[in-house]
């Protein structure tokens, strides 16, 4: 997998490039906007990090040449600019996810690798299923060993995020974003007592846990080895 | 700043420097206003004394100009009924008459030699013509002999004998004088008091604008709480200098509200970055095994994630407060994003206990911004949660006459009276021990949100417990 990072600070760019590197992808770093437009013209890449002010030629400015030139390479616009209309002028311009600096590179590495399977995803199918666990998404229903559980409306899109991106760390921000459109982060817990609410509904009596709490990061829906 | 403010001169009554730079005095406006005030009086009172002088003046001469008239009609009619004899006659007797009615009569020969008349001779240098003349005789008054102005008519009989009747004029011009004089002086005065009038006028004017200068550069200076004086007139500097007052109270209050931010976000943001540093310090002479090295920075970055956090919080707010941007407003059904949130929160209330009321009245709606709403909301349940440890919680929703009305109320220890407007500052924190966690700008925040939709928001005792009632301006049903 190659990963392209425009970023023009160079602490944030190696910092970027050494983490993404030791996470097994290959790394080419670009420092203004003008020449990652350039590199990013190959179309060679899987993903693009991209910082929003750029010297040369502002970042958003650089993506919409980039789709306007037909490159549907997924990008992550990277801002110190947190406001919600930041954020929706970024996602116009063409970005596909957008992360506030500072933020953790686990955060990072986790939206893009949800970047990565969107960009590879399969047929759309109308059930997900990991391992026992199947949801069926027309008639919005859960079943585990052939088992139906009752879920609530919420819960059932929780578990359809998690399913969708099974194998694969979430992190709490990604569900807030994702499941209840929240862009700010709650003093108390709360994600982390829906997810174990559903835990208890999907992994209790059976056996082999398939929802795990990822330390530091967040969870991880995944089969069992 | 204390020496800054020793070094402005003391405010002067009076602007003095502009007497002593007179260039500087005719440059201001005042001055000018005054200056041309001046010259429109002087102007239409010079004409208004010149038409009095000329309209008397013109009188007498009329008058006198009358009588003759009537005089030589009469002798006409004399000598029409009695031919020159006669005339001569009446011109006798009548010169012989009361010299206090300064009328003049001469008869001469063809030749100018005097036949008779109560002038001596023919006047000198008096062309022989008939009509009006003007000229000089020699009165006897009061025992010395004087030359007076004198006015007549001369009428040359058939035969060139003239007859000249006149009249002695000089109290006509004494009182042309008189008059002349008298206007003079009223002007002279009324010039005059024109001009104190205008320099006290323009320096009363100026003396207001220099104190409203003066003010300013005390402001500049750095002195934020010096006003302009009012003189309690009401009149158009009165009401300049009221709202300028009211603009410097404005900036004053703006000023100590960010000076007192940044004081306490430079002060709460110290406190964690000195325990940051020390954890990092720690470390560093600590056991150099990985598992504790690790322990360590995984402290860090927890110590470095709430201070992130408590910036994200004051970002937040000050985009709520600062209202910029471009509007995001959109109609909100308040109940759906109260139910919304309640939702979010109902498994951790669940799970420490409370019993979550939900009260919502249907199509309540507002203009206003989802996220920011929710994020007020999301505040409010998580302080709730937080402080009140169990017990009911409840969230209502319901329109009241023009507002709408979103409640979230508890049954814990709630707050004292005296805290109620202390607690939306930032950074105030209750607590004195500051166990539980938090930053002190959930308040804040939920306040700017209301400030930002144009409502208020108010903590009420709900006995007991707190109960915090946000209203909005509602939309039509």
């Amino acid at each position: 997998m190659k990963l392209l990072v425009i970023e023009d600070d160079r602490e944030t760019a190696s910092y970027l490039a050494k983490g993404l590197g030791e996470s097994g992808y290959t790394v080419d770093c670009a420092g203004d906007g003008r020449e990652g437009l350039f590199m990013a013209s190959s179309g060679s890449y899987d993903a693009i990090v991209l910082d929003r002010m750029l010297p040369g030629m502002d970042g958003l400015a650089a993506l919409g040449a980039l789709r306007a030139a037909d490159i549907r390479t997924p990008a992550l616009i990277l801002s110190a600019l947190g406001s919600v209309d930041d954020r929706v002028k970024g996602l116009r311009a063409g970005g596909d996810d957008y992360l506030v600096k500072p933020f953790a590179f686990s955060e990072l590495l986790a939206r893009i690798e949800a970047l990565l399977r969107r960009g590879s995803a399969g047929p759309t199918t109308m059930t997900l299923r990991v391992a026992d666990l199947e949801l069926d998404l027309l008639t919005r229903t859960v079943k585990r060993c052939g088992k139906p559980i009752d879920v609530l409306p919420r819960e059932f899109r929780l578990l359809e995020y998690l399913m969708r991106n099974s194998g694969h760390v979430v992190t709490r921000t990604m569900l807030l974003e994702h499941v209840w459109d929240y862009h700010f982060d709650p003093q108390t817990n709360v994600v982390d007592v829906h997810v174990s609410r559903l835990r208890q509904k999907i992994d209790k009596n059976f056996g082999r846990p398939l929802l795990h709490t990822v330390r530091g990061a967040g969870y991880c829906l995944r089969a069992p080895d | 700043m204390v020496a800054e403010k020793l070094l402005l001169p003391a405010p002067w009554p009076w602007p003095w420097h502009f007497v002593a730079q007179p260039r500087r005095l005719v440059r201001t406006h005042a001055f000018r206003l005054a200056a041309l005030y001046f010259l429109v009086f002087a102007a239409s009172m010079l004409s208004v004394l010149f038409f009095v002088y000329w309209t008397s003046a013109n009188f007498v001469e009329r008058q006198t100009e009358a009588t003759l008239d009537a005089e030589i009609t009469g002798l006409a009619e004399q000598y029409a009924q009695r031919g020159l004899s006669g005339l001569v006659q009446i011109v006798a007797a009548r010169s012989a008459g009361d010299p206090g009615d300064a009328m003049l009569y001469l008869v001469t020969d063809p030749e100018g030699r005097p036949l008779v008349g109560n002038i001596a001779g023919w006047p000198l240098g008096v062309p022989v013509r008939s009509g009006w003349l003007s000229f000089t005789v020699e009165a006897r008054v009061h025992g010395h002999v004087a030359a007076h102005p004198a006015r007549g008519s001369l009428i040359i009989i058939p035969g060139g004998y003239r007859l000249l009747v006149g009249r002695d004029i000089s109290d006509a011009a004494a009182f042309r004088n008189r008059v002349k004089l008298t206007l003079l002086w009223s002007g002279l005065v009324a010039l005059g008091v024109g001009l104190l009038g205008g320099a006290a006028m323009s320096r009363n004017l100026l003396r207001r604008v220099e104190l409203v200068n003066r003010t300013s550069e005390t402001v500049m200076a750095g002195n934020l709480s010096d006003r302009v004086p009012l003189d309690g007139t009401s009149d158009e500097f009165d009401l300049l200098a009221a709202n300028l007052n009211r603009m410097l109270d404005q900036i004053e209050r703006l000023m100590t509200a960010m000076r007192e931010v940044t004081d306490d976000v430079a002060h709460d943001l110290k406190t964690p970055l000195a325990r940051l540093r020390a954890q990092l310090e720690l470390a560093l002479i600590g056991p150099a095994d990985a598992g504790a090295q690790n322990e360590a920075i995984r402290a860090a970055i927890d110590e470095a994630d709430r201070m992130l956090a408590t910036f994200n919080a004051l970002l937040r707010i000050a985009e709520a407060e600062a209202g910029g941007g471009p509007d995001r407003s959109e109609t909100l059904d308040l109940g759906e994003v109260a139910r919304a949130a309640a939702e979010f929160y109902e498994p951790v209330a669940e799970e420490k206990e409370f019993t979550l009321d939900l009260a919502i009245e249907p199509g309540v709606s507002i203009s206003g911004d989802r996220h920011l709403l929710a994020q007020a909301l999301a505040n409010l349940l998580d302080n709730a949660l937080k402080y009140a440890r169990a017990g009911e919680l409840e969230v209502r929703v319901c329109r009241s006459g023009e507002h709408a009305v979103l409640e979230v109320a508890d049954r814990g220890p709630g707050i004292p009276e005296a805290d109620r407007e202390a607690v939306f500052d930032r950074f105030v924190r209750l607590e004195p021990s500051r166990s539980t966690p938090g930053n002190g700008l959930g308040l804040s925040l939920v306040r700017a949100v209301a400030y930002r939709h144009h409502g208020t928001v108010t903590l009420v005792d709900n006995r007991p417990g707190l109960r915090v009632r946000l209203e909005f301006p509602a939309l039509a049903a």
